[in-house]
C-alpha cells in the first residue's frame, strides 16, 4: 500500500507557524518531519510520524503555492484562491522576508547581482543557514531593490507600500538597499565587530541627511536627476565636504577649535589629556574623511574609515562611551564660534549625522 | 417571458503576461451566452434560455499577427437573478479560470437582469421557483405545505467521447464539456422547477442533482428533490417597519424594473404562491405527462433483464408483500385526485419541522447491477456531430423506447423502495438519496431513505389520513414518537423484538433504530454521539459485460449483510442503539468491490440498552483457544466500558424488568445468520432481524469472523476534545461556538500486490480510513475542543489498483465548559430547540434591517481599527491597488447589452504604467479614493464560509441569494511541473473553491452553506506526465449575520450606504 496523493484543503488555509518556519529555513520535507519529531509533537498529539509527514507535506504545497503570491505581497491581500484571514496574511509576509543577522551581514553593501548569488554556497557553509534559506533573502533583497530602485519618495514608504511590511522590516530594508545601492564596505575584518543594526541605524540617518530627499524641497525641475531621492547621496553635498578641509588645512583654525574643546571639556572628560594628546589627529581624520567623499570609492570605504580614524584610535586610549558622545557634541558644537568658518549649515549636515553613527559604532 | 441582460466589465487584474517580449497582456472581453454569438444584432433572450444557459465571459489576449490567445473563461450561472427575491446584481471579481491554466487573474464584472414579467404566454421557463440544497425547510422560511418527490434526467452524450475529441485540443473538450454539463444541469433545473409549479409549489428542498459519467454511451445528468410551498417567515415591517424599510429599499430601488419586488415584505402573512404565480391548474395537468415520469402500472421487478440483482426475497418476502397490500388497500380507500403525481412518497429532507415527523421505520434501500449499452441513434448522431449547438436532447423527445431506460431503471428502483416502506407499515421515505457507481459498461443504482408515517398536516393531499388518523389520535409525547413502531405488533412482517418505550411506556420500540435523517430536534438523547463507519473490500474476478454484472450481484448481497453485520457491531461496542444519517455507498471497480456506510450513532433514550457483544467459538473443546476466546471478551466488554465512559452513556437505571430474550444458544444464532445472508439483501430486512437479540453474538468460526472482531478493536477514538459525526448537529452538543472550517481531504493509495485477499484488501482500506481520519484529526488540533461534522466519505476506485476516498466535513468549535452540561439540561434544550420558531419571528425585524450589512465585505469599523493599528501596511495596500484598478476602470468602463452581442475590446495597460497612471489622472488622491470605494474596496478579499450543514453557528441566515452549483474540469500536461497529482489536485480543488467564493460574493453572500462535492473524478497518467480531474460542487450562496452583531446594527446602518448594489444603482440609471 502506497500513498499516491494526499492532500488537504480547508476553505480557509491552515497555517503552521512551526512549519512555515521550517519552510522558510530551507529544510527538505524529510529534515522539517524530523525537526517536528525531535520536538515532540508526536507526544502531545498521540500522532503517528506518517500523520506528520503527510501534514508537513501539505503545509509545503501549500507554502509553495503561497510564494508565487509572496513575491508581490499586494497579490496576496488580493488573490481569491486562498482565504487567509488578514492577521496570518500579515504574518507570512513578516516571516517571509524576515531575514538572519549572519547572512545580512555578509551581504550588506554588496552588488545585488548574479555573481553575488554565486557565493551564497560559501555564506551557507560559512553561517550555517541553508542555502534554500539564503537564496530566499537575497532573493528579496533583491526584488525589493528592483521595485524601489527607480521610484522617487520615500524609501521606507514604497517598500511599505510595496510589501506591506512592518515599519520595523521595512527600515531593515531601506538599509539594505541603501547598503547595496553605495556599495559600502562591510565586510572587512575591522567592521566584523559591527552588527546589522549598527549599520541600519547609520543608513538611517545618512538617508535622512545626506541623500537628496534630505533637503526636503520638492524638486522644482523633475526631470532632473532627483529620480533616486533617497538611494543616493547628494552628490552635491559630498562635493561641497571639501570645503571642510580648511578646519585642519588651517593651522590656527584647527588651534582655536583645538583650544574651543579643551576649555569646555577641561574637568568633565576622564580621558581629557587622550583627548588634548589626540586632538588634533582625531579631528584630522574626522575632516579628511568628509573631504574623501567625493570619490565613490571612498564612499564605499566610508565605515572603514571611520573606523580606523576614529573609533579604533579612541578604543585603544580606552574612552568611556559617554566621554566619546560629550567630545563629538563639543567638537562639532565649537566649530559654530569659529568666526573664519563660513561652512556652518555643511558641517552641521556632515558633523550631525557622522556624531550619531560613530556613537552607534563606538563599541566593542 | 424575455429578458434584457446587462453586463459589465468593470476591470480586470493578476492577468498573466501573455507576451513574453514585452511583458504584457492586450486582454480584451468577449461576452455571451452562446459559444457560437449569433450574428443578429437583435436577438430576444427567453428567460427559458437564461435559465439554460450560463453566462460566458471570456478573456483574450490580442494578437495582431496571429490567432488570439485565450486566457481563460469565467461562467455566470444568472439563475438568482431569475427569482424575485434572491440576488438582484451579480458584482464583483471573479477567477478566469482555465481548463489548462487553472485560474489566471481575475475580471470584475457587473451582471443584471430585466425580465419583462408581463408576456406569460407559454410557461416554459420555470422563473420563481428557488432551489435549496438544504436538507431541510431553510432557516428564514416557514413549509406551508410540503408537496413531495420531484425527479428527473437529462441524457446527453459525452463529448469526451464524441469523433471530434479526436481533432480537437484538450482545451476545446473541456470547455465543450463544461459548458455541456452547465446547459444541461440548467436544463433539469427548469424541468424541475415546471414541475413544481405544476404541484403548485414554489420552491425545491433537498435538492441533488447528480451527474453519471457513462463514458461511451453518454452522459446523465439527473436530479431529486422535495417539491414544497414555502413561506418567507412573516416580515419585520410590523414590528420594527421604521428601521427595516430603508435598508431593504436602498438595495431593492435601483433595481425595481421589475412590477412586484419583494411583495412579502409589506404583507407579512400572504403565501408567496398567490402573488407570484398564476395558473390554472388545469394547464398544470397538460403537462402531466412531461419526460420521466413513468407510470406507476408497470411491475418493477420483471422485464429488466440486464443483470438485475437477485432481489427476490425467500419467504421474508412473502411477508412483505402482505403488509404491502394491507397498506395499498388502506390508501386505495380514498381516491385522490392528486394520486397519480404522488406516485413516490420520497421526501429528500433529512430534517423536518417539528411535528411532521410521527414514526420511523427503519433504512429501505434497494440496489440494481445495470449494463450500460450505447444506444445508435441516427437521430442522436444527426444532431451530436454539430459541435457548435449544444441541442440538449432530452430523451423523451426522441420517439424511440430506448432513451427511457435510465428512467425506467430509476421507476424501478423507486417502486422498489416504496414497497419496502409500505412493508414497514409507513406510508412515506425520508432522507431519500439516490446514487451510482459505474464502472466500465456496469452500473450499479442504488437508492435508500428511512421509511417514515407522517403527519398530513404538511401534506397537501389526504393521500395518509386513513391510515393515520388512529395513530394520531394518541397522545404521543414528545421525544420518543418517532422511535415507536409503525408497523402493527401483532402482524409484523418480520421477526422483531420489541419492547415498550423507555420514555413513555406506552409504545412500543424496537431495540435498534437505524435511519438516514437527522436527529430529530426533539428526540432524547443520552451522552453524546460518534461517527461510525463499516468498511469493506471484496476482489472479484475481472470479467466482461453480462458475465461482470452476474458477479456483482452475486457478491452485493453478501456485501450489504456485512456491512450491516459491522455496522451493528460497532454500535453494540459504543454501547448505542440507533444510527442515523446512514449512508451506505457500494462501489464497483475492475476487480473488486467496496462498501462503506457511514452513520452517526446515538444512545436514544427511548429505546432498551443494547446489550453486550458475546463472542463464541466453534470448537470449545480447544483450551488456549478458549482462552483466546475469553481474552478477546474481556477486551470487547473493556472497550465498551470505555466507550459508554466516553460519549458519557449513562443512561438511567431501569428499575422495571427488562422484556430481554436471554442470549440464544450460539449454534442456534449461527444458523440464523447464514440462512440471511443467503436469502437477503436488504439492510432493513436484516436490520429488524438483528434487531431481535438484546446481546449480540459472534461465532469466529472462521477467519473473517476474526478479522472482524480484530477490525472491531482497532478502531481508534477521536483523540480527546474531538468527536465526529456525519450528521448536521452531533447530538449531545449545543453550544457551538463560531469558528468553522471547511475542508475536503484527498487520498489516493495503490495496492502494492498483485494477488491480493479479501483480508489484506479490508486491512488496507481499514488503514485508509483511519490514517485519514487521524490526519484531519492532527491537521484540526488548534480547534480543539472541536467537533467534525456531516464528515462524508466518498470511495471511488478509478483504476485496477487505485482507492480514492474522498473527505469533505466542517469542523465546529464548541465551548467545553457548557458542553459538560449539557447531559443533565439535555431536555429543556431539546425543547428550547423545538420552539425556536417562536424565537425566530422576534428576533427576526432586527436581522432584517440589518439585511446589507454582511454583504459589506468588511465592518468598516474594523477596517479603520486595522488601518490604525497599522497605519503602515494596509493603508499602503490601498493606495497600491486603487491605482491599478482604476486604470483599468477607466478605459472600460461601459455597458455591454447580451442583446446586441457585442464583444468589446478592451486594452489593459500594463502594469509598469501604474505610477504614471496615478500622476495622470485628474482626480486627487482624495477623491480617487472616495470614488474606487464602492466597486473595488476590497482591497482585502471578504470572507466567504463554507459548510456543509445548512445552518452556520452563532449566526443566522437572512436571505437565501440561489443555487450555487458549478462544474469544473482541469487537465495538465505537466503534471510533475505541477507538483505531481498532489499538487495539481491541491491546486485544483483551492481554486474550486475560490470560484464559488467569488460567485457567492458577487451574489452578495458572506456563506454557502449546504455545501457538497459531489463528484471528484481523478485520472492520470504519469508516463504521459498528464492528469485530469472534473469537480461537481453544490450549495446555497447565502447572506448571514453573526448574532452578536446583531445588537449593534442600528449604529452600523450607514455603512450600508457603501454598499457596492447601490451605487451600481447609480450608474445604470
Amino acid at each position: 500500500m502506497t500513498s499516491e496523493l494526499d492532500i488537504f484543503v480547508g476553505n480557509t488555509t491552515l497555517i503552521d507557524e512551526d512549519v512555515y518556519r521550517l519552510w522558510l529555513d530551507g529544510y527538505s520535507v524529510s529534515d522539517a518531519v524530523a525537526l517536528r519529531v525531535r520536538s515532540g509533537i508526536l507526544e502531545q498529539t498521540g500522532a503517528t510520524a506518517a500523520v506528520l509527514q503527510s501534514d508537513t507535506m501539505d503545509h509545503y504545497r501549500t507554502f509553495h503555492m503561497l510564494e508565487r503570491l509572496l513575491h508581490a505581497p499586494p497579490k496576496l491581500l488580493h488573490q481569491l484562491i486562498f482565504q487567509i484571514p488578514p492577521s496570518r496574511q500579515a504574518l507570512l509576509i513578516e516571516r517571509y522576508y524576515a531575514f538572519d543577522e549572519a547572512f545580512v551581514r555578509e551581504v550588506l553593501g554588496k552588488k545585488l547581482s548574479k555573481g553575488t548569488k554565486k557565493d551564497l554556497d560559501d555564506i551557507s557553509t560559512k553561517t550555517g543557514i541553508t542555502l534554500k534559506s539564503c537564496r530566499r533573502q537575497f532573493d528579496n533583497f533583491k526584488r525589493v531593490f528592483k521595485v524601489v530602485e527607480e521610484m522617487r519618495g520615500s524609501l521606507v514608504d514604497n517598500i511599505q507600500q510595496h510589501f506591506l511590511l512592518s515599519d520595523r522590516l521595512a527600515r531593515d530594508y531601506a538599509a539594505i538597499v541603501f547598503f547595496a545601492n553605495n556599495r559600502f564596505e562591510t565586510g572587512k575584518k575591522k567592521l566584523q565587530y559591527l552588527s546589522f543594526g549598527d549599520f541600519a541605524f547609520c543608513a538611517e540617518l545618512m538617508i535622512q541627511n545626506w541623500t537628496l530627499g534630505a533637503v526636503g524641497e520638492a524638486p522644482t525641475d523633475p526631470d532632473s536627476q532627483m529620480d533616486d531621492m533617497d538611494m543616493d547621496l547628494d552628490k552635491e553635498f559630498l562635493q561641497d565636504l571639501k570645503e571642510l578641509k580648511v578646519l585642519v588645512a588651517d593651522k590656527d583654525l584647527l588651534d582655536l577649535h583645538k583650544s574651543l574643546v579643551c576649555t569646555a571639556l577641561r574637568g568633565k572628560l576622564g580621558v581629557f589629556s587622550e583627548m588634548e594628546a589626540n586632538f588634533k589627529n582625531l579631528s584630522r581624520g574626522l575632516v579628511n574623511v568628509a573631504a574623501k567623499l567625493t570619490h565613490n570609492k571612498d564612499v564605499r570605504d566610508l565605515f572603514v574609515d571611520l573606523v580606523e580614524k576614529f573609533v579604533e584610535p579612541c578604543r585603544s586610549d580606552h574612552w568611556p562611551l559617554n566621554d566619546v558622545r560629550l567630545f563629538l557634541n563639543q567638537y562639532s558644537a565649537s566649530v559654530h564660534s569659529l568666526d573664519g568658518f563660513r561652512h556652518q549649515a555643511l558641517w552641521d549636515r556632515y558633523m550631525g549625522t557622522l556624531r550619531g553613527c560613530l556613537l552607534r559604532l563606538y563599541h566593542d | 417571458m424575455p429578458g434584457k441582460l446587462k453586463v459589465k466589465i468593470v476591470a480586470g487584474r493578476h492577468l498573466p503576461v501573455m507576451d513574453r517580449a514585452s511583458d504584457l497582456t492586450d486582454a480584451f472581453v468577449e461576452v455571451g451566452a452562446r459559444s457560437c454569438p449569433s450574428k443578429h444584432r437583435e436577438r430576444q433572450v427567453d428567460d427559458e434560455d437564461l435559465q439554460d444557459e450560463p453566462l460566458q465571459i471570456t478573456v483574450l489576449d490580442h494578437d495582431t499577427y496571429s490567432a488570439n490567445d485565450a486566457i481563460g473563461k469565467v461562467y455566470i450561472d444568472i439563475d438568482p437573478l431569475l427569482y424575485s427575491e434572491a440576488a438582484t446584481v451579480i458584482s464583483g471579481w471573479f477567477p478566469i479560470y482555465d481548463t489548462i491554466h487553472g485560474i489566471r487573474g481575475e475580471i470584475n464584472v457587473v451582471v443584471k437582469v430585466d425580465l419583462f414579467n408581463d408576456l406569460n404566454r407559454f410557461r416554459q421557463s420555470s422563473c420563481g421557483v428557488k432551489f435549496f440544497c438544504t436538507t431541510s425547510i431553510p432557516k428564514c422560511y416557514r413549509a406551508v405545505i410540503i408537496h413531495g418527490f420531484v425527479e428527473e434526467l437529462v441524457v446527453n452524450e459525452d463529448p469526451e467521447y464524441q469523433w471530434i475529441d479526436r481533432i480537437r485540443t484538450p482545451r476545446a473538450s473541456n470547455e465543450a464539456r463544461q459548458r455541456l454539463i452547465s446547459l444541461m444541469s440548467g436544463e433539469l433545473q427548469r424541468k424541475i422547477g415546471l414541475k413544481v409549479l405544476e404541484m403548485r409549489g414554489n420552491a425545491v428542498v433537498g435538492y441533488l442533482q447528480c451527474f453519471d459519467l457513462e463514458g461511451e454511451s453518454g452522459l446523465v445528468v439527473r436530479a431529486i428533490g422535495t417539491a414544497c410551498t414555502l413561506d418567507k417567515l412573516s416580515s419585520p415591517a410590523t414590528f420594527l417597519p421604521a428601521c427595516s424599510s430603508p435598508s431593504k429599499d436602498m438595495k431593492e430601488i435601483p433595481f425595481n424594473e421589475d412590477p412586484n419586488p419583494n411583495t412579502h415584505s409589506s404583507g407579512p402573512s400572504t403565501p408567496l404562491k398567490n402573488q407570484t404565480y398564476s395558473f390554472s391548474p388545469s394547464k398544470s395537468y397538460s403537462r402531466q405527462s412531461s419526460s420521466s415520469d413513468t407510470d406507476l402500472s408497470l411491475t418493477p421487478k420483471t422485464g429488466m433483464g440486464s443483470g438485475s440483482a437477485g432481489k427476490e426475497g425467500g419467504p421474508f418476502k412473502a411477508l412483505l408483500r402482505q403488509q404491502t397490500q394491507s397498506a395499498l388497500e388502506q390508501r386505495g380507500g380514498s381516491p385522490h385526485r392528486f394520486c397519480r403525481r404522488r406516485e413516490f412518497p420520497f421526501f429528500t429532507l433529512t430534517a423536518f419541522p417539528p411535528g411532521f415527523l410521527v414514526h420511523v421505520g427503519g433504512v429501505v434501500s434497494a440496489r440494481s447491477v445495470k449494463l450500460l449499452d450505447r444506444i445508435h441513434n441516427p437521430a442522436f448522431v444527426g444532431i451530436m456531430g454539430n459541435t457548435r449547438s449544444y441541442k440538449l436532447l432530452d430523451w423523451n423527445s426522441f420517439n424511440s423506447d430506448e432513451p427511457e431506460t435510465r428512467d425506467a431503471w430509476w421507476a424501478e428502483i423507486r417502486q422498489e423502495i416504496k414497497s419496502h416502506a409500505k412493508a414497514l407499515g409507513c406510508h412515506a421515505v425520508v432522507g431519500y438519496s439516490e446514487s451510482t457507481s459505474i464502472c466500465e459498461e456496469v452500473c450499479i443504482l442504488s437508492a435508500s431513505g428511512t421509511a417514515a408515517v407522517l403527519n398530513p398536516r404538511f401534506l397537501q393531499d389526504g393521500t395518509v389520513e386513513g391510515c393515520l388518523e388512529q395513530r394520531l389520535e394518541e397522545n404521543l409525547p414528545t421525544g420518543c414518537g418517532f422511535c415507536h413502531i409503525p408497523y402493527d405488533e401483532l402482524n409484523m412482517p418480520f421477526p422483531a423484538h420489541l419492547t415498550y418505550c423507555y420514555n413513555c411506556r406506552k409504545q412500543k420500540v424496537p431495540d435498534v433504530l437505524f435511519t438516514t435523517i437527522d436527529l430529530p430536534t426533539d428526540a432524547t438523547v443520552i451522552g453524546k454521539g460518534c461517527l461510525i463507519q463499516a468498511r469493506l473490500c471484496r476482489l472479484k474476478k475481472k470479467a466482461q459485460a453480462e458475465a461482470n454484472a452476474t458477479a456483482i450481484s452475486n457478491l452485493l448481497p453478501f456485501m450489504e449483510y456485512e456491512v450491516h453485520t459491522q455496522l451493528m457491531n460497532k454500535l453494540k461496542l459504543k454501547g448505542m442503539n440507533a444510527l442515523f444519517g446512514l449512508r451506505i455507498q457500494i462501489t464497483v471497480g475492475e476487480n473488486m468491490l467496496m462498501g462503506l456506510a457511514s452513520a452517526t450513532g446515538v444512545y436514544l433514550a427511548a429505546l432498551p440498552t443494547p446489550g453486550g457483544i458475546q463472542i463464541a467459538g466453534k470448537t470449545p473443546n480447544d483450551g488456549s483457544y478458549e482462552q483466546h476466546i475469553s481474552h478477546m471478551q474481556k477486551k470487547i466488554n473493556d472497550t465498551i466500558a470505555k466507550n459508554k465512559e466516553l460519549y458519557e452513556i449513562n443512561p438511567p437505571e431501569i428499575s422495571e424488568e427488562i422484556i430481554g430474550s436471554p442470549i440464544p444458544e450460539p449454534r442456534q444464532r449461527s444458523r440464523l445468520l447464514r440462512s440471511q445472508s443467503e436469502s437477503s439483501d436488504e439492510v432493513t430486512e436484516l436490520d429488524l432481524s438483528h434487531g431481535k437479540k438484546d446481546a449480540f453474538v459472534l461465532e469466529i468460526d472462521d477467519t473473517d469472523a476474526m478479522e472482524d472482531v480484530h477490525s472491531l478493536l482497532t478502531d481508534v477514538p477521536p483523540p480527546s476534545g474531538f468527536y465526529s459525526c456525519n450528521t448536521e448537529i452531533m447530538p449531545g452538543i449545543n453550544n457551538w461556538t463560531s469558528e468553522i472550517q471547511m475542508f475536503t481531504s484527498v487520498r489516493v493509495i495503490r495496492l502494492s500486490s498483485l494477488n491480493l485477499t479479501n483480508q489484506a484488501l479490508n486491512k488496507n482500506f481499514n488503514d485508509l480510513c483511519e490514517n485519514l481520519l487521524k490526519s484531519l484529526y492532527f491537521k484540526l488540533r488548534s480547534m480543539i475542543p472541536c467537533c467534525l461534522c456531516h464528515v462524508n466519505f466518498t470511495v471511488s476506485l478509478p483504476e485496477d489498483e487505485l482507492i480514492q476516498v474522498t473527505v469533505t466535513a466542517v469542523a465546529i468549535t464548541f465551548d467545553k465548559n457548557q458542553a459538560l452540561q449539557t447531559t443533565k439540561t439535555h431536555v429543556e434544550k431539546s425543547l428550547q430547540r423545538a420552539s425556536t420558531d417562536n424565537e425566530e419571528l422576534l428576533q427576526f425585524p432586527l436581522e432584517l434591517c440589518s439585511d446589507s450589512l454582511p454583504s459589506h465585505p468588511f465592518p468598516p469599523a474594523k477596517e479603520h481599527l486595522e488601518s490604525a493599528s497599522s497605519n503602515s501596511g494596509i493603508p499602503a495596500a490601498q493606495r497600491a491597488t486603487s491605482v491599478d484598478y482604476s486604470s483599468f476602470a477607466d478605459r472600460c468602463s461601459s455597458w455591454i447589452e447580451l442583446i446586441k452581442l457585442k464583444a468589446q475590446t478592451i486594452r489593459r495597460g500594463s502594469i509598469k504604467t501604474t505610477v504614471t497612471v496615478e500622476k495622470a489622472s485628474p482626480m486627487g488622491e482624495g477623491n480617487f479614493r472616495n470614488r474606487s470605494a464602492p466597486p473595488c474596496a476590497n482591497s482585502t478579499v471578504g470572507v466567504v464560509k463554507m459548510t456543509p450543514l445548512s445552518f452556520i453557528p452563532g449566526a443566522k441566515i437572512t436571505k437565501y441569494l440561489g443555487i450555487i452549483n458549478m462544474f469544473f474540469i482541469r487537465e495538465t500536461t505537466s503534471l510533475r511541473e505541477e507538483g505531481g497529482v498532489s499538487g495539481f489536485l491541491h491546486a485544483f480543488i483551492a481554486e474550486v473553491f475560490a470560484m464559488v467564493r467569488a460567485h457567492v460574493a458577487a451574489l452578495g453572500g458572506n456563506a454557502v452553506v449546504s455545501y457538497i462535492m459531489k463528484q471528484c473524478v481523478f485520472m492520470e497518467n504519469p508516463n504521459k506526465n498528464q492528469a485530469q480531474c472534473l469537480i461537481n460542487v453544490s450549495g446555497d450562496a447565502v447572506v448571514f449575520v453573526r448574532e452578536s452583531d446583531l445588537e449593534v446594527v442600528p449604529t452600523q446602518q450607514p455603512a450600508a450606504n457603501c454598499h457596492p448594489s447601490c451605487t451600481e444603482g447609480e450608474v445604470t440609471t
